[in-house]
């Protein structure tokens, strides 16, 4: 009986507590809905009675909001098959290949996931802006992405739980060892291909510091910019605008979290578990 | 010693071990070894250049470059320690560090305790519905961008018209200025970054406790470990190699805090919530002083090793194995 009790105010709390965590949300999307001369009225209309969805024509008069889209998407898409390719190919050699060096050129490549992003920016922005001419370009965000310690970790993580035998196998039917990498061994580990997916996706979506020292012109910034750039219109006018804006921002991500959301879980659960 | 070596050097030759055919099986051995240690060379090479090229490469000149006055438009002059001396004479760096400090044992310490309190309630016996609703709820502001949850939670924390204050004052409180009072900014800036990660410290804490074995934890049950008991005796123990994880991974996180105070702040008021990040930011794309900017990035560089390390080092008297 006492457990029952202590059960069900457990659970009131709980609830409480995911309503606090979810009301930004609720808020974001009903603000978004008011009329610019209400947006900043107290108390809060948490349900819209009369939505008004200028806000959302007006997110896309005061920024290029389709090319910023567009360009998150050119980002983010190239930095996740970028990744997926170069880890792959780092994650199998680490698993499944033999040659002299190995041990330390894999705790060499594990030591960089200790350094920070500012303490190669600034070398990597000199690299881009003076010596590659890939200044306020999209090209100076992928590039340096595209090499990844932690998703040639992960996906070597992977690539251990598939036996060495397959090799064997493959290789008495004829196969070569490229063959063998990408017809038998790349299949088997797309659950971890999508974890990676998944996690790259989100983070370079969201991405903001590279961004905003990086990219200068409005048709080249990335939607985290622009939506930064959007508030600093709105300071003294409507809140709605900018958080019609967020509301948008954030359609792509929920797509592929719905897609992808086991993955997105795993990816981190896998941090923590086999880390 | 030498018995590690023998065994290692055994192991690696598999199927050479005497037999009429023993050396045509070690030739075509050695054959297939180079073509798999080639292969392994070629398959590696993308991600070591790139790294070298985009990560260690510049780690390295980043560090020369913290002992050269440049301003990108005159040629770099060499100043030895000077920007080291400067820095640790300039007031606003001290600040943003010890700010920086203030900010990782706040937001590190709340968001530890409040993912494995909500964890912990989580993976109780409940409905499916109720297990992927909070599952879901407590993740969902990962999914946000961290310039939307600054922009969004600094309207809710306005002074005057912000939803936050609204309900205060609702309750007989009186408003809080939050982003307005430099005891307040640092702390605020803090819910809002507590917001948005708490949900992977949390999911990382639900794969810890879940692959928890099932017999420990009847075993307790058997011996009368129940409560508070269970959970600090049985249940922590077991979750110390993730919880160690989950502290180490949100405390780099947090060293490097920025986006947070930049946009809802503007690391004000004075200098009251501008962290290292910040400041480094500042005087390398802002003033063009590309050797400070660097000698801050070193100093914050070795500020994360040496955390680290000292958590990795610590760990070895709270963390348990199985």
């Amino acid at each position: 009986m006492r457990y029952r009790l202590g059960y069900w105010i457990g659970l009131i709390l709980l609830l409480l507590f995911s309503f606090v965590v979810l009301a930004p949300f609720a808020w974001v999307v009903a603000t978004s809905l008011r009329t610019p001369a209400e947006s900043f009225s107290v108390p809060p209309q948490w349900i819209p009675i009369h939505p008004d969805f200028s806000n959302y024509q007006q997110v896309f008069e005061r920024i290029p909001f389709w090319k910023q889209i567009f360009n998150s998407f050119v980002v983010s898409g190239s930095i996740v098959l970028g990744q997926l390719t170069t880890a792959a190919l780092a994650g199998y050699a680490f698993a499944h290949l033999n040659f002299p060096g190995k041990n330390v050129l894999f705790w060499l490549i594990m030591a960089t996931m200790m350094i920070p992003i500012q303490a190669t920016i600034i070398p990597v922005y000199i690299l881009m802006s003076r010596y590659l001419d890939l200044a306020d370009t999209l090209q100076s965000l992928i590039f340096p992405a595209l090499p990844t310690a932690f998703g040639t970790f992960l996906l070597r993580q992977y690539f251990l739980t598939i036996p060495r035998d397959y090799e064997e196998a493959a290789m008495i039917d004829g196969a070569n060892p490229f063959q063998v990498f990408y017809r038998i061994y790349l299949p088997l580990v797309s659950g971890g291909l999508a974890v990676l997916a998944v996690l790259s996706f989100n983070g370079h979506w969201n991405e903001f510091f590279r961004p905003l020292i990086f990219l200068v012109s409005k048709e080249k910034f990335t939607i985290p910019l622009g939506l930064f750039d959007l508030q600093g219109y709105m300071m003294t006018g409507s809140i709605s605008v900018v958080l019609a804006g967020i509301v948008l921002s954030m359609i792509p991500v929920l797509l592929v979290y719905l897609v992808g959301q086991r993955y997105l879980i795993e990816g981190i659960m896998m941090g923590g578990l086999k880390g | 010693m030498a018995h590690m070596q023998n065994a290692s050097q055994i192991s690696k030759q598999p199927g050479t071990g005497g037999g009429p055919l023993a050396w045509l099986t070690a030739n075509t051995l050695t054959g297939m070894r180079r073509r798999k240690a080639a292969m392994g060379y070629l398959f590696l090479l993308p991600t070591v250049l790139g790294i070298l090229i985009f990560t260690a490469g510049p780690v390295l000149v980043s560090f020369g470059l913290s002992f050269f006055q440049w301003n990108v438009f005159t040629a770099p002059q060499l100043v030895g320690a000077e920007n080291y001396q400067r820095l640790i004479t300039d007031k606003q760096v001290l600040t943003s560090f010890l700010n920086t400090f203030r900010f990782v044992a706040m937001a590190v310490t709340t968001q530890i305790v409040l993912a494995l309190i909500l964890a912990l309630a989580v993976t109780q016996k409940m409905g499916r519905f109720f297990r992927y609703y909070f599952r879901s709820a407590f993740f969902l502001p990962l999914l946000m961008s961290s310039a939307a949850v600054s922009i969004s939670l600094g309207y809710m924390f306005h002074r005057e018209f912000g939803v936050v204050n609204y309900y205060l004052t609702l309750i007989g409180l009186p408003r809080v200025p939050w982003l307005n009072s430099s005891t307040w900014a640092l702390i605020t800036v803090m819910i809002a970054y507590v917001w948005h990660q708490l949900g992977f410290t949390f999911i990382l804490f639900i794969g810890g406790l879940t692959n928890i074995s099932p017999e420990i934890l009847d075993a307790a049950d058997v011996d009368g470990a129940t409560g508070l008991r269970r959970i600090w005796h049985i249940i922590l123990p077991m979750l110390s190699p993730t919880l160690l994880f989950a502290i180490v991974v949100s405390v780099i996180g947090a060293l490097q805090v920025f986006e947070q105070p930049y946009i809802m702040t503007r690391g004000g008021p004075g200098d009251a919530s501008r962290t290292a990040v910040m400041v480094m930011y500042e005087a390398a794309f802002k003033n063009l002083e590309f050797g400070y900017g660097s000698a801050i990035t070193v100093i914050l560089f070795i500020v994360i090793m040496l955390v680290t390390m000292a958590q990795f080092w610590l760990s070895r008297r709270w963390v348990f194995y199985q």
